[in-house]
């Protein structure tokens, strides 16, 4: 035993000094693994949708981007998909909050049901918009080749991002927490504001920046009830789809970059905000 | 004044958590809630808090009846278990919440958590995050809080409870100088009866609901008032048919007018103390008898496992007949 005690500390340092200085075999294949997956299926498609875009020259860029058309395309996406993530974010927490704090009969149904836009094939939630709020409305609704259709398409594909962040965040978050804030004095709005609500943030940041980006790439949901009309109702990715059906590939290309650009201007801006109202408690 | 709680019941669904509890604390103390888990002491404590609402019942705080206050308007400082820090913010911020919420002077908040992170020894700390801290600072950090908006009582539930067993034992003598020092009245509840004996002014012993005894711990521990209290506050064995704890029987080697004699079945030493079983062969009273004694005394009477020895009360000592 006496002999053993002095070389055991020993191994215990080498060990340590070997894991901190090189990768162990494990994580260096994983890490290889990780590199090549990104690089095939995400670095690789969006670098050469850069270049096909630079191919064109700048020229073409600057060209594609002043044709009104396509202004009013992106326009008209980016509005809409900056509106919907923000009726998001407050609609997102509020039903997360009533999901994970209250009890109900059906809320186990709502449960399910919360996630159908996401699982329906997007085409099918577009028919089934088109059959309620198109020209043969039930209900009387007709918001057919109009903005509103947009914005309504995007509302019912991005709705459950929110939702499904923030939800397993409030399951966690301790109720002692708020006793504790109610005990110092603290209203139910205070607490919400300053204990909850930065608590929460960083996922209700990761849920606007998944609805964000769902709602500039959206196209199947929206293109039988917005009718696609150009300069009203056409949004970016009908646009490109247009581009390349006419053989215009650079054209299609420089309005991909644009849709990559604001995606990661997006996301940007939210880690901001989220790492700002983390710090503002 | 102090805390007057009188008919105090609650009830979820079908289980009594409080059944008809009056009990009067006296301000300045420092009263420990003891029980075994399930037994109501929480529940009682956080009706004081008007973090629960009783089913019936009022709860006087320092002569203000607290029927429907709302546990933001009591003033009552309260210490959970599992700390309920807030994590964002840093132990400094922590502290400051009750003094920003009152819209105090920014001058007077700094100078008031300087104060109590002075108090409870975390001045260095304070601007790290909670996350940062171990258990033990996290809950005197919890305190600090508590005590920042000049609590009328200071309600602590379990507050060691999620702490390693020295952590515990330091944080509890800490508490005990603490409250010498601030004086606020202080309830705290706790299963261990070990740590409501080592620090508190007066216990009070909550079982099914119900308060089984109120009294200082040598009260307690001395004459207690049920069997219940008797096993609760500490070891206990049957001599005969009567209760006792270990270290109260007197044990000889000789024989000598006694309740029961046997042989030493089982011989366990931890540290200084030699824990002994003796089965006794009157079949009357088969249940084997624990007794506790020092290892020095063990030595000194000659005791080997598996010797025949006779088993008496020591003078003096307490015992009781089960209920």
């Amino acid at each position: 035993m006496t002999t053993l005690a002095p070389t055991d500390p020993g191994t215990a340092r080498q060990r340590r000094s070997r894991a901190s200085s090189s990768l162990t075999r494990g994580s260096a294949i994983g890490l290889g693994l990780t590199l090549t997956w990104f690089s095939l299926l995400v670095l690789i498609p969006l670098a050469l949708v850069v270049v096909s875009a630079a191919e064109g020259g700048w020229q073409t860029f600057a060209d594609t981007l002043r044709n009104p058309q396509t202004a009013a395309a992106l326009r008209l996406t980016v509005t809409q998909s900056l509106l919907v993530t923000l009726v998001n974010v407050v609609m997102g927490t509020l039903i997360a909050w009533v999901l994970v704090r209250d009890s109900f009969p059906g809320k186990a149904l709502l449960e399910v049901v919360i996630d159908i836009p996401f699982a329906l094939p997007t085409i099918v939630a577009g028919l089934v918009l088109l059959s309620l709020y198109g020209p043969q409305s039930p209900i009387g609704i007709d918001v057919a080749n109009t903005e509103a259709s947009v914005f309504l398409a995007l509302l019912f594909v991005t709705l459950p991002f929110v939702v499904r962040t923030v939800q397993p965040v409030l399951i966690e978050l301790d109720r002692d927490v708020e006793e504790a804030a109610a005990s110092l004095g603290a209203s139910r709005f205070t607490t919400f504001r300053r204990v909850l609500l930065p608590a929460l943030t960083p996922a209700i940041t990761a849920g606007a920046a998944l609805s964000f980006a769902r709602g500039i790439s959206e196209y199947g949901s929206l293109v039988l009830l917005s009718g696609n009309l150009p300069l009203k109702t056409e949004v970016a990715s009908v646009r490109i789809l247009t581009y390349i059906e006419n053989g215009n590939e650079a054209a299609a290309a420089a309005v991909a970059t644009i849709l990559l650009v604001v995606a990661l201007l997006a996301i940007t801006v939210l880690q901001l905000v989220s790492r700002a109202v983390a710090r503002r408690g | 004044m102090g805390i007057e709680i009188t008919g105090v019941s609650k009830r979820f669904g079908d289980f009594v958590a409080l059944d008809d509890v009056s009990l009067s604390i006296p301000s300045g103390q420092l009263t420990a809630l003891l029980g075994p888990s399930g037994g109501g002491k929480s529940t009682l404590l956080r009706i004081v808090a008007g973090l629960e609402s009783s089913d019936e019942g009022q709860v006087v705080i320092e002569g203000r009846d607290t029927t429907g206050v709302p546990a933001q308007k009591r003033n009552v400082g309260f210490v959970f278990q599992h700390y309920a820090a807030f994590k964002h913010m840093t132990v400094a911020k922590n502290v400051a919440f009750g003094l920003e919420i009152r819209k105090r002077p920014k001058a007077e908040v700094k100078a008031k958590v300087d104060e109590l992170l002075e108090l409870v020894h975390l001045t260095q700390f304070a601007h790290r995050l909670p996350s940062q801290l171990s258990g033990g600072q996290r809950q005197r950090m919890a305190l600090a809080r508590a005590l920042a908006i000049e609590p009328s009582v200071l309600l602590l539930d379990e507050p060691f409870g999620a702490l390693d067993a020295k952590v515990r034992k330091e944080l509890r003598d800490w508490l005990r100088r603490l409250h010498d020092e601030v004086h606020v009245t202080t309830v705290f509840v706790t299963h261990d009866q070990e740590e409501a004996l080592e620090v508190a002014d007066s216990l009070v012993v909550i079982n099914d609901g119900r308060i089984e005894q109120v009294g200082t711990p040598d009260d307690l521990y001395d004459k207690p008032a049920s069997d219940f209290v008797l096993s609760f506050l500490g070891p206990v064995t049957t001599l005969g048919d009567r209760l006792i704890r270990p270290h109260d029987i007197e044990i000889s080697r000789y024989e000598q007018a006694a309740v029961v004699d046997g042989p030493i079945t089982r011989w366990t030493r931890v540290g200084f103390e030699v824990r002994l079983e003796v089965t006794p062969t009157d079949p009357r009273h088969p249940d084997p008898v624990q007794v506790v004694l020092t290892r020095s005394d063990a030595t000194a009477l000659g005791l080997h496992p598996g010797d025949r020895v006779w088993l008496r009360p020591q003078s003096g000592a307490d015992t009781v007949v089960p209920a």
